[in-house]
């Protein structure tokens, strides 16, 4: 007999969701799903609302990532406008757009993640949360209770507040930096720079024993796509998208917004509210592709700025070509979050930060407009469509975990054949599932997380509807 | 020279004060530092007492008056902040908000509602009607200005800026009850009406329902204090 085993809600993740696991008669896995159990409607609703307004409309996405919704969308806007905006105003955002990946980054590996990295994947469920860590290694629960309030201090510093700032407007932002808060973001660096190498240390000391999960989460040949630079180094806030495939050749490059929109596809599964965007020349599935830390330091030649730079060559020399396990997801944040700490320290070093000069004025001069940045979980692309008197008739939305999509579904099944035996779970097995999905970091309703609190329950359901078996966390 | 006739003396809150005949209850409340909420009433415009806020008990009579409308009276004990004006005023507000599509988190004005600061200053914490989520347009064909009708409130302030101080009348109100919308012209759009683009209007809205194309995100203060300093130059020429 068939049966179903339910993991509602996947917890310590950013929004809803949820796996099923389908055994056969023998009590093999046989498929599984992550389902994204919550629709949003933001595309529908914002028809109608002028396109000056959609950056603040769609930052409300997500509170944990606001900022790159944000930018996306102002650059969508600026598109609309056809406006170049002041250089200042494009390092700003580029600084305002680090601080959220390290704040998000920060999040993910220390509040999310570390749980299971630190305390184990079968230690005790109840302990399994950032208290537990700090509890553990207090030292390291301040370090990313620490990195979090940089990120988020700089984003309050520069926009005035910390969750879905109005700074960030068609044209640029709407105050220029001041010297006082040049000085005080100055000031946070060595702390910040002191958290992120501790925690590195730390994950470089504990990633050998997890050589049964590296081997086993989502690790299969993928393309990846993220932004770059002309000069090939990373970049989060401008650049051109690049796609690679699994053995590292580029399948397309200079992918600009208004092209992404051409090579970019969504397909939709009967099973999940988020879409599964694909490469179209390669067609849906085999044009799926992964994004976010892994695809960003597989598609660079190099970070730009020392630290990271020695740290990417380490990283690099994981796997000949592209690396492939999700587990190495970890690994990128950390290693991204140190970009972020040296690129801003390398922004404010310019002295035109402070020029007032950050915004340009124009209203519609073209009847589309796309805009990509990079989220901390990966390219974030805004599609808009207006008419005359710059009322959106049409949106359009590519986000990070739609085009992970297809790797975390396949990163579960994975997993799932590697842990869920002759039908049984145990509560360490299926943390172990969600653990996969951990590593990628989504977005679900983007809004809302939960670590520990949640109700876990695992159902272990019979063909005919009949529970048999459950877990409850 | 004044007379003994044209001084009226009464009881605001209980406390004693003096006034000028037709003064109304509204301005010698303030005169006096006693507060009294209102949403349509902007100093330098004429009074028409549509929002109900400034509500207030008189003695002796069971019937509320609007304050920005009644004018004093001798030996008038009037209240301004009871149980029932409260009540009254949660009400109005709550009426207000499941009226339209008041979504202050990506509203222009957030932060500086007029609408929004009442509400938070009134206590308000939740709505208990049911909200009506009508289907507003957005008319962004003016070169510089947007309305948005679901973040109006009908409290006529454009209305009468427009045709007291700027002399245009381009603003009116159009249907009635639960119907009337603010219009420009005849019901054109505003970008093709007879507007002359002073932004008075949008200086004066207490929401973000009139507002700058240029300012958005959250930068987008109103400044309608120019209303009595333009009257007063006015009235010195």
């Amino acid at each position: 007999m068939s049966q179903t085993i339910t993991i509602d809600p996947v917890t310590r993740l950013e929004g809803h969701g949820k796996i099923t696991i389908q055994l056969n008669g023998q009590g093999e896995v046989e498929d599984a799903h992550f389902h994204v159990t919550q629709v949003r409607g933001f595309e529908r609703f914002s028809e109608g609302r002028p396109y000056y307004e959609m950056p603040s409309l769609m930052a409300r996405i997500c509170g944990i990532c606001p900022v790159s919704h944000l930018i996306a969308s102002a650059k969508a806007c600026e598109a609309i406008m056809s406006v170049r905006i002041p250089h200042t105003a494009a390092q700003l955002r580029r600084m305002l757009n680090l601080a959220q990946m390290v704040q998000s980054h920060a999040l993910s590996f220390f509040h999310l993640s570390s749980p299971d990295l630190l305390l184990g994947m079968e230690s005790d469920p109840k302990a399994r949360n950032i208290f537990g860590v700090l509890a553990a290694r207090p030292d390291l629960g301040r370090a990313g209770i620490g990195l979090r309030r940089f990120g988020q201090h700089i984003i309050e510093l520069l926009a005035n507040k910390r969750i879905h700032p109005g700074w960030v407007v068609p044209g640029g932002v709407t105050e220029p930096l001041s010297a006082a808060h040049r000085d005080e973001i100055l000031a946070m660096l060595p702390e910040a720079y002191a958290n992120l190498g501790l925690a590195l240390t730390a994950y470089k000391q504990i990633a050998g024993t997890f050589k049964q999960e590296i081997e086993v989460f989502a690790n299969f040949p993928s393309n990846y796509m993220g932004l770059i630079n002309e000069d090939e180094s990373i970049e989060f806030t401008d650049g051109a998208a690049r796609l690679i495939d699994p053995q590292g050749a580029i399948i397309e490059d200079g992918i600009t917004a208004s092209k992404y929109t051409e090579v970019i596809g969504e397909a939709v599964e009967p099973y999940s509210y988020t879409k599964f965007a694909y490469y179209k020349p390669l067609g849906y599935p085999q044009g799926s592709y992964r994004v976010g830390p892994l695809a960003r330091l597989n598609i660079v030649k190099s970070m730009g700025t020392p630290l990271a730079e020695k740290e990417l060559v380490e990283f690099k020399q994981l796997a000949a070509g592209p690396v492939q396990s999700s587990f190495h997801y970890h690994h990128a944040r950390l290693i991204e979050a140190l970009y972020g700490i040296e690129k801003i320290e390398q922004i404010l070093a310019d002295p035109r930060i402070l020029d007032k000069h950050v915004r340009a004025i124009a209203g519609v001069n073209r009847l589309e407009g796309a805009g990509q940045a990079e989220a901390p979980r990966g390219t974030l692309m805004h599609h808009y469509k207006v008419d005359e008197n710059g009322l959106i008739t049409w949106a359009n939305l590519v986000i990070a975990t739609g085009q992970n999509n297809n790797a975390m579904n396949k990163g579960v099944l994975q997993s799932a054949k590697a842990y869920v035996k002759d039908g049984k779970f145990t509560e360490g097995a299926l943390n172990r599932v969600e653990a996969v999905i951990r590593t990628f970091d989504p977005c679900l309703s983007c809004s809302s997380h939960a670590f520990g609190q949640m109700p876990l329950v695992l159902t272990l359901v019979s063909a005919d509807g009949e529970v048999v078996d459950q877990l409850v966390r | 020279m004044t007379t003994d006739a044209d001084v009226k003396t009464l009881v605001i809150d209980e406390q004693e004060v003096s006034a000028r005949a037709g003064q109304t209850i509204l301005e010698v409340a303030r005169e006096n530092d006693i507060d009294i909420p209102t949403l349509c009433h902007l100093e330098g415009l004429s009074d028409v007492g549509a929002c109900r806020l400034c509500l207030v008990e008189i003695k002796g009579s069971n019937k509320l008056l609007p304050a920005c409308v009644a004018t004093v009276q001798e030996g008038m004990e009037v209240s301004t902040n009871t149980d029932r004006l409260r009540k009254h005023r949660h009400a109005i507000l709550e009426l207000l908000f499941a009226e339209r599509n008041h979504i202050c988190s990506v509203c222009v004005s957030n932060g500086h509602c007029e609408l929004q600061a009442l509400a938070q200053e009134q206590g308000l914490t939740h709505v208990r009607l049911p909200y009506r989520n009508p289907e507003l347009t957005v008319d962004a064909s003016h070169e510089r200005y947007t309305v948005d009708h679901n973040r109006c409130i009908l409290c006529t302030r454009c209305v009468r800026v427009c045709a007291e101080i700027e002399g245009a009348h381009v603003w009116d109100v159009m249907g009635r009850g639960i119907n009337s919308i603010v219009i420009t012209d005849l019901n054109e759009p505003w970008g093709s009406s007879s507007c002359t683009r002073c932004g008075k209007c949008v200086q004066c809205c207490p929401t973000g329902a009139l507002f700058d194309k240029s300012k958005v995100g959250d930068d987008h203060p109103k400044y309608p204090d120019f209303l009595p300093y333009l009257n007063l130059m006015r009235e010195a020429q």
